[in-house]
C-alpha cells in the first residue's frame, strides 16, 4: 500500500513541493469546502503546541471533517507507559488520518511505518517540522512571486532552530543564495554548511546584525535567540539587543523585501516593525492554514484536480 | 610459528567456519553480534593470539555452523576486515571476507538519547553513508555517528 503520509519535506521533489504549493493557493481563494466531509482527523499531541494544534484543527474543520484526540499527554495512558505503538494502533482504529506531535525525534516516521492510515508530522522533538516548512515556503514564493534565485537572510538562533534547517534543506532545488547571521554561540552547524557545499546552496556568514547585512535580502527570516541556549547570562544580556530587528533598518531594504518569523517572538522583532508593509509573520501564521490543508487532502488521496473542480461546482 | 599452530587447530575444525583477524578489541563484540552464547554448537574463542598484521588478533571457529552473507555481514560494523574461512571436511573451501552491508537492523543504537528508538520497544536501523569511513545514519531522526562512537544493542 502506498504510504501518504506526511513526515518531513527534505525529500520531497521539487515539483511536489510546487504542487502543494498549488494547492494551498487554492485553498486560500476559497477556504471553506466540504471536502474530508465524513472524515475523522486525530490530532494526538504528545507535546504540547497550541499554535500548531490551533491551526491543524481549523485546517480540518474548513475542510468539513471532524477533529477527535488528546493535547495533554498527562491524562492519557502514554504517561501510564503505553507505547508509542499501541497509542497509533487503537486511534488507527478510529481515524483516517493522524496529525501528531511529540517529543522524541522520528516518532512520526516510527508511526508511519506500523499502521497505514497517513501521519501528519506536526512536529518531532529538535528534528522536523514539515508543516512550518510548507507554510514558510508558500509564504516565500506568494511574497516574491517565484521560489527561484531568492537572496535570504537567516537570522538570530541557526544553531538549534529546526525550521531555519529545513528551509534550507528544502530551498536547494531553488537555486538560493543564503546569508547566516548568528552570534557565535549560535552559529550555523557544520552539517548545514556540509549539505549546502553538497547541494551547490551558496551562502555567506556573519555576526554582525545591521542596515547593511539585510540590504540585498529579499527574504529576512528571523528566529528567537532563546535564554536557555546560554551558558553566559552576560553574553545573552549581549546577544539579546544585538539580534533586534527595527524599524529604522528596513528603510534601505529592497521593496519586495519581507520579513518572516515562525512565531512566538519575544523580542526579536521591534513592535515598531509590525505596521510596516514588510513585515508579513502575522500573514505567514495565517497562511500555515492553507498549507495545512493542502497537507490534510494530499494525504487522503485527494488531487489539486479535486480541489480545482470542487471550487467550479461551488460558483 | 604461532601463525602455523594456528592453521594447524584450524585444520582440526571437521565442518565450520572461522572467523580470522578480529581486532582483540572487538572480539567480545562480535561474540555478541553474532549471538554465540545461545548457540549450542562447539565453539572455540582464540584472543590475543599473534598476527602480523593486526599484533594481536582474536579468532572464532564454530563447528558445523555456516553464515548466511546477512549474518555474517553484521559484524562488519566493528571488525570490518575479517576474513571467514568456510571449512568443510577439514579442507578450507571457501575464504571470504566480511562486506559492509547498506542497511544495518537492529544491531546499533542511536547515541540520540531523544530518538524514538531508544524510548520504545523497536529495532533500530541504520543506513550505511560512508563505508570506508563507517559512517551510519539512523533512520528514524537522521543522527549520524562514525565507527568509534557505535554502540551494539
Ligand atoms: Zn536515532
Amino acid at each position: 500500500m502506498e504510504n501518504r503520509s506526511f513526515v518531513t519535506i527534505s525529500g520531497h521533489s521539487k515539483e511536489n513541493i510546487l504542487y502543494l504549493i498549488e494547492m494551498a493557493k487554492q485553498f486560500e481563494k476559497c477556504t471553506n469546502r466540504n471536502l474530508l466531509q465524513g472524515k475523522i482527523v486525530a490530532t494526538l499531541f504528545f507535546e504540547p503546541s497550541t499554535r500548531t494544534r490551533l491551526s491543524f484543527e481549523t485546517a480540518a474543520n474548513r475542510l468539513g471533517a471532524r477533529v477527535i484526540g488528546f493535547t495533554d499527554p498527562k491524562v492519557t495512558s502514554s504517561s501510564k507507559g503505553e507505547s508509542l505503538k499501541d497509542t497509533i494502533m487503537m486511534v488507527s482504529n478510529y481515524a483516517d488520518v493522524i496529525v501528531m506531535r511529540h517529543y522524541l525525534e522520528g516518532a512520526a516516521k516510527y508511526a508511519s511505518e506500523i499502521t497505514n492510515t497517513p501521519i501528519v508530522n506536526a512536529g518531532d522533538g529538535a528534528h522536523q517540522h514539515p508543516s512550518q516548512t510548507l507554510l514558510d515556503l508558500y509564504s516565500i514564493w506568494k511574497t516574491q512571486g517565484t521560489l527561484e534565485n531568492l537572496n535570504i537572510v537567516l537570522a538570530g538562533d541557526l544553531k538549534y532552530g529546526r525550521t531555519v534547517h529545513s528551509l534550507i534543506m528544502a530551498m536547494r532545488h531553488f537555486n538560493p543564495t543564503f546569508h547566516f547571521i548568528a552570534p557565535k554561540e549560535l552559529e550555523m552547524p557544520e552539517e548545514y554548511k556540509l549539505y549546502c557545499h553538497e547541494h551547490h546552496i551558496k551562502y555567506t556568514e556573519h555576526t554582525e546584525f545591521n542596515e547593511k547585512s539585510i540590504a540585498d535580502a529579499d527574504i529576512i527570516y528571523m528566529t528567537r535567540v532563546q535564554r536557555e541556549r546560554f551558558t553566559d547570562l552576560m553574553e545573552y544580556e549581549k546577544m539579546k539587543n544585538i539580534y533586534i530587528l527595527r524599524n529604522e533598518m528596513l528603510n534601505c531594504t529592497r521593496p519586495n523585501v519581507r520579513i518572516l518569523h515562525p512565531l512566538p517572538r519575544v523580542n526579536e522583532i521591534n513592535y515598531d516593525v509590525d505596521d510596516n508593509p514588510k513585515a508579513y509573520y502575522f500573514q505567514q501564521a495565517q497562511n500555515g492554514l492553507y498549507a495545512r490543508q493542502a497537507i490534510l487532502c494530499d494525504v487522503l488521496g485527494i488531487t489539486l484536480n479535486d480541489v480545482i473542480n470542487d471550487m467550479k461546482d461551488k460558483s | 610459528m604461532s601463525e602455523n599452530k594456528q592453521e594447524l587447530q584450524v585444520a582440526a575444525l571437521k565442518d565450520g567456519t572461522v572467523i580470522d583477524h578480529i581486532p582483540c578489541d572487538k572480539l567480545f563484540m562480535v561474540v555478541q553480534i553474532l549471538g554465540l552464547e545461545d548457540m549450542t554448537n562447539n565453539i572455540t574463542i582464540g584472543f590475543n593470539l599473534d598476527s602480523k598484521k593486526l599484533g594481536k588478533k582474536g579468532i572464532i571457529k564454530i563447528a558445523n555452523k555456516f553464515f548466511s552473507d546477512d549474518e555474517i555481514n553484521r559484524i562488519s560494523i566493528v571488525a570490518p576486515h575479517s576474513k571467514l574461512n568456510i571449512i568443510r571436511d577439514y579442507e578450507v573451501i571457501e575464504k571470504r571476507e566480511v562486506q559492509m552491508p547498506d542497511v544495518l537492523v537492529g544491531i546499533v543504537k542511536c547515541i540520540n538519547p531523544k530518538c524514538i528508538t531508544n524510548n520504545e520497544p523497536m529495532k533500530t536501523i541504520f543506513h550505511v553513508v560512508d563505508k570506508d569511513k563507517c559512517v551510519v545514519r539512523c533512520h528514524y531522526c537522521d543522527k549520524e555517528q562514525v565507527r568509534n562512537e557505535i554502540k551494539i544493542i
